[in-house]
């Protein structure tokens, strides 16, 4: 009837198999629980765009709006600062925005639809602090040749008036320029490139 | 009483673990003031869970309630304050005291052969520990849990390709939010205590098992008596318990003192910032993680790289890992090794101290030499280690542990 000899060979092939077998089940019982830390669709939808009106904004101030939980500014420069913002390429990492950090729209010198009117995700690319505006020119703690910008308190990164970030300093891209359109002449819409783009 | 501890011996194996673990685990009799700090660990362990637990049954882990949840537990809780300040209390005297546990490995080479993996299970104490700490630092929903929990997170940003991704993942929004403050209070309260625990009994498991160094670093199970006891060995009950009791009445008394009269430890153990709500649109003007992180911290921003200062930090710790293997030398002790090696310890010991200290401040460019040099040293330790370690010229080890 029985026999003593035992298959040892099959009895580990059996054993490997369902032992393989259970971790691709255990592997699909895990997705469900990686999946659920994903977004939720209440988080998504709640990415809507804002509108924003301008016209109270003064030439040289930010103003700092919400889209997605993050701040949004924006900044009216004045003709001076678009003048001095071609002097500064040579100290800059990206000043040609190569790097893709903006809408095509925004993929020139001054980074804007409209050049006076600036508009940033006010999120320092290195690690995510706010970083500070500070317009003042030839600040003590910036060095004579700051003409105005943005400073990151967390590690020192600097960006000029355009979010482009500066050599030798932590941040590795410029500053993030949000999908924006305009509604009418001092309405923008944080959110989206609208039709005409 | 007998017949019940039979009845018991005969279902569960109750005497044989108080033997094996306590009355009939014979440690070296020669152990100093710095082999308090692994039962110190384990009362700051128990002070943290005790206390956490009371603290869960106030706290409400909800974005738009939590911080006020925690203002509720301050003021109209009874008791509320102190248990609060106990479990803050309690996150810095746990470093503390696992800083000073893993110091004393160093210097007496608790972490060499056969000891390997009691230091490796210990590094990943540390490591949950790290884990928990920075999660139980968003719960109170302040500016400083806000953007210190920011920069953490992105720094899993800098992974390439799957950087942004899983930063997305891990906040489960695109920013911080009530997502991220749920998922971490789960995991602070529930999922890292869990992994927390087992770590500690696999710690102590494997250090029963080879039997404790000592600061000679001599095997006292070499030198056995007739009985197969080691001769230079003593019941951990009741020598070393009522011994540690000592320990913990002096621990307590510091401990106390803060908790009472300097909770926020001017700044250190709880810091300004988090005293006002999370605001998304404003970082405060200067940010810094609490104490204990500041020494990877500042490596962090010596790197003027994103990716390599990213891993500049992770391997700061990760070296860690490796110690027994770099640490070539067969003599464990400090005692009996070559002056190198102590001036090298030292040289580390600063390094971390200093590294520590700017971690907390603003940088200049100034100090930003400082701990790129500061990080050197602390690199530095391990490369010298490694290439003097083979060599070294050591003392004479004793035969037997000395007074």
């Amino acid at each position: 009837m029985t026999t003593d000899t035992v298959d040892t060979g099959k009895r580990r092939t059996l054993t490997l198999a369902t032992s393989a077998v259970a971790a691709v089940g255990a592997g699909f019982v895990a997705v469900p629980f990686v999946a659920s830390w994903a977004p939720s669709e209440r988080a998504k939808t709640a990415g809507a765009p804002v509108e924003v009106d301008i016209s109270k904004l003064d030439e040289g101030r930010l103003m700092t709006v919400e889209w997605r939980g993050k701040p949004v500014w924006i900044v009216k420069r004045s003709n001076k600062t678009l003048e001095d913002l071609k002097t500064l390429d040579d100290s800059l990492r990206d000043a040609a925005s190569e790097k893709d950090q903006q809408p095509e729209y925004a993929k020139n010198p001054v980074r804007s639809r409209k050049p006076e009117v600036l508009v940033l995700v006010g999120i320092c690319t290195h690690l995510g602090c706010s970083p500070t505006f500070r317009p003042d020119l030839a600040a003590a703690d910036l060095g004579a040749d700051w003409k105005g910008g943005f400073f990151c308190p967390c590690h020192g990164s600097k960006f000029d008036l355009a979010g482009r970030v500066y050599s030798g300093v932590p941040a590795p891209t410029n500053l993030e320029v949000p999908p924006h359109y305009y509604l009418s002449d001092n309405v923008i819409l944080v959110g989206e490139d609208g039709s005409a783009a | 009483m007998e017949k019940l501890l039979n009845w018991v011996d005969d279902r569960f194996p109750l005497s044989v673990l108080w033997n094996d673990h306590m009355a009939k685990y014979y440690a070296p009799k020669n152990f100093n003031f710095w082999y308090f700090f692994g039962s110190l660990a384990l009362l700051v362990l128990v002070i943290q869970i005790v206390s956490g637990i009371f603290l869960t049954m106030h706290y409400k882990p909800d974005g738009a309630l939590a911080f006020a949840s925690v203002e509720y537990i301050m003021r109209d809780v009874p008791y509320g304050w102190l248990i609060r300040y106990m479990h803050s209390t309690g996150a810095s005297a746990f470093f503390i005291v696992v800083y000073l546990h893993m110091f004393r490995g160093l210097m007496y080479g608790s972490y060499k052969q056969p000891r390997e993996l009691i230091w490796l299970f210990g590094m990943l104490i540390y490591l949950a520990l790290m884990a928990e700490a920075f999660m139980g630092y968003l719960l109170p929903w302040g500016q400083m849990s806000f953007w210190g929990a920011q920069v953490i997170i992105s720094l899993f940003g800098a992974i390439p390709w799957i950087g942004d991704a899983l930063t997305l993942w891990i906040r489960g929004d695109y920013v911080i939010s009530d997502a991220t403050l749920n998922r971490f209070f789960a995991l602070h309260v529930i999922a890292l205590p869990f992994v927390l625990v087992g770590l500690v009994v696999a710690h102590l498991i494997a250090l029963h098992e080879v039997g404790s160094n000592n600061p000679d670093g001599v095997e006292i199970k070499k030198n056995k008596d007739e009985n197969g006891i080691p001769k230079d060995g003593i019941p951990f009950h009741p020598y070393y318990s009522v011994k540690d009791i000592v320990g913990v009445v002096v621990f307590l008394m510091f401990f106390v003192s803060v908790m009472f009269f300097a909770p926020e430890m001017g700044g250190y153990f709880l810091e300004h910032a988090n005293f006002v709500p999370a605001d998304p649109l404003k970082t405060p003007e200067h940010i810094a993680p609490v104490w204990y992180f500041t020494p990877f911290y500042a490596i962090l921003r010596a790197v003027p790289d994103k990716l390599l200062g990213v891993i500049a930090m992770f391997a700061s710790i990760a070296v860690l890992f490796v110690l027994p293997w770099i640490d070539r030398c067969k003599v464990k002790s400090i005692r009996y090794r070559a002056t190198i090696y102590k001036v090298n310890l030292a040289a580390f010991v600063v390094s971390f101290l200093v590294l520590g200290y700017l971690g907390m401040l603003p940088t200049t460019p100034g100090r930003t030499l400082v701990a790129q040099i500061g990080s050197i040293v602390y690199f530095g330790f391990f490369v010298v280690l490694w290439y003097t370690s083979k060599n070294e010229n050591t003392k004479p080890v004793p035969e037997r542990v000395t007074k």
